[in-house]
């Protein structure tokens, strides 16, 4: 169990808690969207004095705030009580390979310290592919009405036709981004 | 106190992300370079098993713990916005290599730098508020 647990957990096993966590959302009266909070924080901030999109009453949403909370608390206990930091991520040789050609290191660890390692914040580089990245992530999701959660789960489990378009403009962005920027930027 | 079971299913949820390596750059890579079929089997058995119980719910008509219908309602009709701000979202998420609930996991697990991507995920989502009526939906 306790080594069940130290492992990285396979695709099925992850699968299946996600649509425990996508059913116990609609019993608890609500639905699995993780972008909303992002709406939420900006009208928290004030922002519905100005603009009409933030213009609603934020303390309804305080359910999935909390969520965005625990979120943060399971990562904290992952990485504190339930891996071990240095279990490289084990992505496929391939992958390994194309990211060497663009200059990264085969991982060490979960994530590629080129990128996500405290100083990178530091560099004029470094803080605009986190600046960029996370500017379009924020539009983009609110833009399409949802992320992955909303969007890849919740919506094309209730078989919605716009998700699943969003979904096709997930990837073509990503793979622009995999194929067309990547090669530019690194 | 209504509130804890939020916060132990929000906890749940970033354990799996976490533990599945979802919240990993490198497994967004590889999901994007088709190299593996890791991403794909979390996403495809999170979204077969959930249209599994959603038809489910609406077959024997489920209710939720308060007693009330459990309900869906169908987004509007448009191609232009899901495309459009789909391929947006799906840039930062492979520039990134996180959806803003990852952002908030790899946080959690004491990725600083995820912070500066959540501030500007917040700036994101303000510029299309401020935007919003201008662009086609």
């Amino acid at each position: 169990m306790i080594d069940f647990l130290m492992q990285p957990w396979p695709w099925w096993f992850s699968g299946l808690v996600l649509a425990l966590i996508m059913f116990l959302m609609l019993f608890f009266g609500n639905s699995f969207g993780f972008s909303a909070n992002l709406r939420t924080i900006c009208s928290m901030g004030g922002a519905g004095k100005r603009v009409k999109f933030f213009d609603f009453d934020w303390k309804k949403q305080i359910w999935n705030l909390v969520f965005l909370l625990g979120a943060v608390v399971g990562g904290y206990i992952t990485s504190e009580f339930l891996s071990d930091p240095n279990q490289a991520v084990l992505i496929s040789e391939n992958t390994i390979t194309d990211l060497e050609a663009l200059g990264f290191a085969a991982p060490t660890s979960i994530q590629p310290a080129e990128l996500f390692a405290f100083e990178a914040i530091f560099t004029l580089k470094g803080f605009l592919i986190l600046a960029f990245g996370g500017l379009m992530v924020g539009f983009g999701a609110r833009y399409a009405g949802g992320c992955t959660s909303g969007h890849a789960i919740s919506g094309l489990a209730d078989l919605q036709l716009p998700s699943l378009i969003a979904v096709v403009g997930f990837f073509i962005g990503g793979l622009i981004m995999t194929f067309g920027i990547f090669p530019l930027i690194f | 106190m209504k509130f804890i079971k939020y916060l132990i299913v929000g906890a749940l949820f970033g354990i799996v992300m976490s533990k599945s390596e979802a919240i990993s750059w490198y497994r967004i890579q590889e999901m994007f370079r088709f190299q593996a079929f890791h991403m794909y089997g979390i996403i495809g058995v999170a979204v077969v098993t959930s249209t599994i119980i959603v038809a489910l719910i609406k077959k024997f008509k489920v209710r939720d713990m308060a007693g009330n219908p459990i309900l869906f309602y169908p987004k509007n009709k448009s191609v232009a916005r899901y495309l459009i701000g789909g391929t947006i979202f799906g840039l930062g998420w492979a520039l990134s290599g996180a959806c803003p609930g990852p952002m908030v996991v790899n946080i959690g697990y004491g990725f600083m730098s995820f912070g500066v991507i959540f501030i500007f995920a917040l700036l994101g989502t303000l510029l299309y508020g401020v935007l919003k009526d201008r662009l086609p939906h």
